[in-house]
């Protein structure tokens, strides 16, 4: 089970022939995903890996071998395009890789994607991994063990060492998403936290934010009002100083406006428990599934 | 990027926004020179990234041409220091001279993205000359806000209602809205991530002036402005930063004793985070990116080590598409070309981790240490610095 990708995914990965792509297409496929085609314009015919066919279009992709679910690893300054074609071509969901993307371009995704029935994961994100089912991205795949916690940040090291202490804590996952540390981007922490909620595999979430924005004092409130499952939190950028970009385009203090505190305050407001340092994310998850009484459950590797 | 008020005015301008005449200049003698084209009174204006001027003592009004010259001697070669430059402050190496405005009234006008709505958005308040946080603090209905559809633009009856909402006099209403779509022109033919005009005047005579504007923009789009990154004044930055930003690498200086050089941007910020939680001052902020090699790690060991702010090093990877073992070749090459002349503590994990720990084991280097664990590395780095700190006083 778990949420967004899994078995049922036909995947194509736009830009497929960039050694980047190339190398993680590989990864994918020995993880198990099924990748079902390629996309580079100018390449149609051509063969990546020996068997996955390379389309000049995402809809011909789309049409020939039913893919239903697109990552993309192009250059910034054509991504904003790729994403459209995706949406375009009628694909579920549609997730990007590529950092450094204009801000005004993804104002436009953003609106093109509105009234399609296409989701968006992305973009500057670590992409999306389904425990034993379909990954789509970064992820190292060899961290991830099956078991019941949903994972989702705005970073992606940082998807990696809580995922990595969570299996190193006995405590394995469901989906594990990176949602991406740009200011405009696709799904935000709400509409993934919705989708964990009604999955049935997944008992308890771990959610990691980070300074700039409001978007985890909105997942705070709708987990007050909505969620029916323990939320474990935490939150980097308690040092970083107004005004600076910390890394991430979207990791910026500004006006006063999405400190580490404020972000902190209003998690623990909704009652969920944060973790103090980053070493202690994993600690922090098993002490609350002990308290929810769903340790045992979640004790699964 | 930033750039200077001098530099936002010209661009504004050339889209139609009316501001005061002046000119920027770099000694008292140009300043002087450049007034005698000027009516006065003359406004002197410091150029430093950083609002808060005038309070900070860097714009000063004169009404003849030797108290221009006066003030410029006055303000270039001065260390401003304001509430958004930090303690250090700032030099100024350039002023503006401008003539100055008859005003009747200050208003505040902006345009920013929204992230939540993936919109631009127009903000306007009566309460001018203010900083715009403290007006939201205070009398957050005084602030208007529109909402620009992105293919359709900024449309006639979103300026009108926003120059009702402002209780602009009838007599300068066209003028405010002509300006508001020449702001946002602005704002998006150039990729901004602020435009802001504040104070936006009307003066005695009804015209409509932007007295102060401030454009920032958005590093990722720069690869289509070339006329901007032109405009990129390095002395504002810190030589750190810029030194990182060469080599590809994510670097903010923090001012503190204990460095760090992490892999993401989460982990980096994370990591300074650990440094403070067991009693260390952070240096800086450091993320060597996703597809480091051994070259930007020792230049990254280069930067951190490039005076004497720094005691001790804490490098922290969770090697994911970084693997582990370039790290540690890249520590051990920093070693042989940069030297290392304080401690560095590694903890290394993911990702060909047992190759990392075996490159650093069989190239032994003095100054690094292993961690285990990273809260352990974290702690052990604070208290290296500490006593590193206190031999480098003896």
């Amino acid at each position: 089970m778990g949420i967004f990708v899994g078995k049922d995914s036909r995947v194509v990965v736009q830009g497929i022939t960039g050694k980047q792509a190339t190398f993680h297409t590989k990864i994918m496929k020995d993880y198990g995903s099924n990748v079902v085609a390629g996309v580079t314009p100018g390449r149609a015919g051509e063969k990546v890996l020996g068997t996955i066919p390379v389309f000049n279009t995402v809809s011909d992709a789309v049409q020939e071998t039913g893919a239903n679910v697109s990552v993309i690893y192009v250059p910034a300054r054509f991504a904003a395009d790729s994403i459209m074609e995706a949406a375009d071509a009628g694909v579920d969901l549609v997730c990007c890789i590529t950092e450094h993307i204009p801000v005004l371009d993804m104002v436009k995704v953003r609106h093109y994607l509105k009234n399609r029935k296409t989701k968006f994961i992305g973009p500057n994100c670590p992409g999306i991994l389904t425990v034993d089912e379909c990954r789509l991205g970064l992820l190292p795949t060899y961290i991830h063990k099956k078991g019941h916690v949903g994972v989702v940040s705005r970073s992606g090291t940082l998807t990696y060492e809580v995922t990595y202490q969570l299996t190193m804590a006995g405590i394995g996952q469901t989906t594990c998403i990176g949602i991406g540390g740009d200011p405009v981007k696709g799904m935000d922490f709400v509409e993934v936290l919705d989708a964990f909620n009604q999955d049935d595999e997944t008992l308890a979430v771990m959610m990691i934010g980070e300074i700039g924005g409001t978007a985890e004092e909105e997942a705070a409130a709708w987990i007050k009002a909505n969620m029916k499952k323990p939320v474990i939190g935490f939150i980097s950028g308690q040092q970083a100083p107004p005004g600076k970009r910390m890394g991430h385009a979207g990791a910026i203090i500004s006006g006063g406006k999405g400190t580490a505190a404020d972000k902190i305050k209003a998690l623990n407001a909704a009652g969920i428990e944060v973790a103090k340092t980053v070493a202690s994310m994993g600690e922090t998850a098993v002490r609350v599934l002990k308290e929810a009484g769903l340790y045992e459950k979640c004790h699964t590797c | 990027m930033n750039i200077h008020e001098y530099q936002s005015k010209q661009i504004l301008r050339e889209f139609g926004v009316k501001v005061p005449e002046g000119k920027a200049v770099f000694s008292p003698e140009e300043a002087a020179r450049v007034a005698k084209d000027l009516s006065s009174p003359y406004v002197v204006k410091a150029q430093i990234h950083a609002g808060g001027r005038g309070k900070a003592g860097g714009v000063k009004i004169a009404h003849n041409i030797d108290d221009v010259k006066k003030f410029a001697s006055e303000l270039l070669g001065k260390v401003l220091v304001t509430h958004q430059t930090g303690p250090e402050g700032k030099e100024v190496n350039r002023l503006l001279i401008e003539e100055g405005s008859n005003i009747a009234k200050e208003y505040y006008l902006s345009f920013v993205i929204d992230r939540k709505t993936a919109q631009v958005v127009m903000m306007g308040s009566e309460e001018g000359g203010m900083e715009i946080e403290q007006v939201a603090a205070d009398t957050p209905e005084k602030i208007f806000y529109e909402y620009i559809d992105p293919v359709a633009g900024l449309m006639p009856f979103q300026t009108r209602r926003m120059a009702f909402n402002m209780h602009f006099k009838p007599e300068v209403q066209g003028k405010v809205t002509k300006l508001m779509h020449c702001l946002y022109e602005a704002f998006i033919a150039k990729d901004c991530s602020i435009a802001e005009i504040n104070p936006l005047v009307v003066t005695k005579e009804n015209d409509v002036v932007a007295l102060d504007a401030k454009l920032n923009f958005d590093d990722s789009a720069l690869y289509r402005h070339p006329d901007i990154e032109a405009l990129r004044d390095t002395t504002e930055e810190d030589p750190k930063e810029l030194a990182a930003a060469k080599a590809g690498l994510s670097y903010v200086n923090l001012g503190g004793d204990v460095a760090c050089m992490v892999n993401g941007a989460g982990l980096a910020m994370a990591t300074v985070d650990i440094i403070k939680f067991y009693g260390g001052e952070p240096a800086n902020f450091l993320d060597v990116g996703g597809d480091s090699t051994v070259e930007k790690i020792a230049e990254a060991f280069r930067i951190m080590q490039s005076d004497d702010q720094v005691h001790s090093v804490f490098v922290n990877i969770f090697g994911g598409i970084n693997k582990c073992d370039v790290i540690a070749a890249g520590i051990v090459e920093a070693a042989k070309v940069v030297g290392l002349r304080v401690p560095v503590v590694v903890r290394l994990d993911g990702t060909n981790v047992d190759k990392g720990r075996a490159i650093l084991k069989d190239n032994p280097v003095k100054e690094v240490v292993m961690a285990e664990k990273m809260d352990e590395g974290a702690k052990l780095a604070v208290e290296l610095a500490a006593k590193h700190a206190a031999e480098a006083k003896a």
